[in-house]
C-alpha cells in the first residue's frame, strides 16, 4: 500500500526554521513506521536524518512523535498510524534538533547521570552475588524496563516548559534503585530529587505513563518517589 | 519553536552540594494536598452561608456585624483568608518556577506576588482582628 508521509525537517546548515516535507512511501500495513522512513531515506531522499539502530523496540534510540504522540517508530505499525491520513513524524519536544529527527540527547542523559544510575552497595566487596528475595526483586521490577528512549521525559510539559526539571525518565532510573533492597544510598538519590529541580516538579500530567513504550507505571513511580521523600521529611 | 529551547540557559538552580536534604520542596508539595482538602470544605460552608442560606443581597454590613459578633465566625474567616491565600501563592508560585525560564524574572515575580498576598493577609487580618460593631 502507499502511505504519505509528513516530516518535519530541518538542517541547521540551510534552513531557518523547520518545515514540513511530503513524501510516499510504499509499504505492507504490517510494516512498521521505521520502514517506511526507511523507505524515504534510501529510496526519495537520502538526506534525511533520523536515529535508529537496533529496530526492535529495545535500544530505544528511534522515538519520535508520531502523529502527535511520542512512539518508537519500530514499534508503531502502519495500520496502526492511521495511514488512510498522512503519516506526520516529528522530532521528539523539549530537547534541541541538530537535524530533521535527531535531537541533541545530552540534556536528557545529564539528568539521568544526576540521579547516579548505578548500584551502590557499602561494606566490603562480596565475593559472589547479593541474594534479593522475590518480594524485593518486585518492588522495583516496572522500572528495570526502562530504555532511555525519553518518550516519557519529552512529552511531559513541565521538562517543556522548565529548564532545570530532572524529567520522569531520570527519576524512572533512580526509582530502580531507591527500592532495590541490595543498594545503600537510597538517600543521596532522595535529596537529589527533593530539590527544586527534582520529582516535586511532576504535576502528574501523565503524558509519562501514556509515552511510555514499554508501559512503565511512570507517574506511580514519580509518586512512590515523592512520598518516600515525604515520609522520611515528616 | 519548543524543540529548540536550550536546557543551558535557563538558570537551573541546584544546591546538590549542601548536606542537609532539602524539605520544602516536599513540605510544600504536602501542604498544598492538606490546605486544598480543608479548603474544599471551607469554600462550600462559605459559599452555602453567603449564597443559598442567605440571599446574596443580605450579605451587607449589617450581616458581616451579626456574624462577627461571633469569635467563632471571626476564626473561621480568618482561617479561610490564611488557607485560601497560602494555597493561591504558593501555586502561583510553582507556575512562576516552571515556566519563567529567565533567573533575575522570576525571582521579581515571586517577591512582588509574595509583597502582595503578604500585604491582603494583614490587610485581611488586621480588619477581623479589630473590627468592632
Amino acid at each position: 500500500m502507499k502511505v504519505t508521509l509528513e516530516i518535519l525537517r530541518y538542517d541547521p546548515a540551510t534552513d531557518k526554521a523547520p518545515h514540513w516535507e511530503s513524501y510516499e512511501a510504499d509499504v505492507d500495513p504490517m510494516d512498521r513506521v521505521l520502514d517506511a522512513l526507511h523507505h524515504v531515506k534510501w529510496y526519495t531522499d537520502g538526506t534525511l536524518a533520523f536515529r535508529r539502530s537496533c529496530a526492535h523496540a529495545v535500544c530505544g534510540s528511534d522515538a519520535m512523535v508520531i502523529n502527535g504522540e511520542n512512539r518508537l517508530a519500530c514499534q508503531l505499525l502502519i495500520k496502526d498510524a492511521s495511514p488512510e491520513k498522512p503519516i506526520k513524524v516529528e522530532p521528539i519536544r523539549g530537547l534541541a534538533v541538530e537535524k530533521d529527527l535527531i535531537v541533541d540527547m545530552e540534556p536528557f542523559f545529564d539528568s539521568y547521570r544526576s540521579i547516579l544510575p548505578y548500584l551502590m552497595h557499602d561494606g566490603p566487596e562480596p565475593d559472589k552475588e547479593i541474594y534479593q528475595s522475590p518480594e524485593d526483586r518486585e518492588r522495583f521490577d516496572d522500572t528495570t524496563k526502562c530504555i532511555l528512549c525519553a518518550c516519557c521525559t519529552t512529552s511531559c510539559p513541565i521538562y517543556w516548559g522548565s529548564g532545570s526539571y530532572v524529567g520522569p525518565a531520570a527519576i524512572v532510573n533512580a526509582h530502580r534503585f531507591i527500592f532495590d533492597s541490595r543498594d545503600d544510598h537510597a538517600d543521596e538519590r532522595l535529596a537529589i530529587l527533593a530539590e527544586k529541580s527534582g520529582v516535586f516538579r511532576c504535576r502528574t500530567a501523565f503524558n509519562c505513563t501514556e509515552a511510555c513504550p514499554r508501559e512503565i507505571k511512570v507517574t506511580q513511580a514519580i509518586q512512590e518517589v515523592k512520598r518516600e521523600i515525604l515520609y522520611r521529611s515528616l | 519553536m519548543a524543540q529548540t529551547l536550550d536546557r543551558n540557559e535557563t538558570g537551573t538552580e541546584s544546591d546538590q552540594s549542601s548536606a542537609a536534604p532539602n524539605r520544602a520542596e516536599a513540605r510544600m508539595w504536602y501542604y498544598m494536598r492538606i490546605s486544598g482538602l480543608i479548603l474544599v470544605f471551607l469554600a462550600l460552608i462559605h459559599f452555602a452561608i453567603t449564597h443559598i442560606v442567605n440571599d446574596v443581597v443580605e450579605t451587607d454590613f449589617a450581616f458581616v456585624q451579626t456574624r462577627w459578633s461571633n469569635p467563632l465566625w471571626r476564626f473561621f474567616d480568618w482561617t479561610l483568608l490564611a488557607l485560601a491565600l497560602s494555597h493561591g501563592v504558593i501555586g502561583v508560585r510553582t507556575i512562576a518556577e516552571d515556566y519563567i525560564r529567565k533567573p533575575r524574572l522570576r525571582v521579581a515575580v515571586k517577591a512582588l506576588l509574595f509583597t502582595v498576598v503578604a500585604g491582603i493577609f494583614l490587610l485581611g487580618t488586621i480588619t477581623i482582628v479589630t473590627f468592632s460593631a
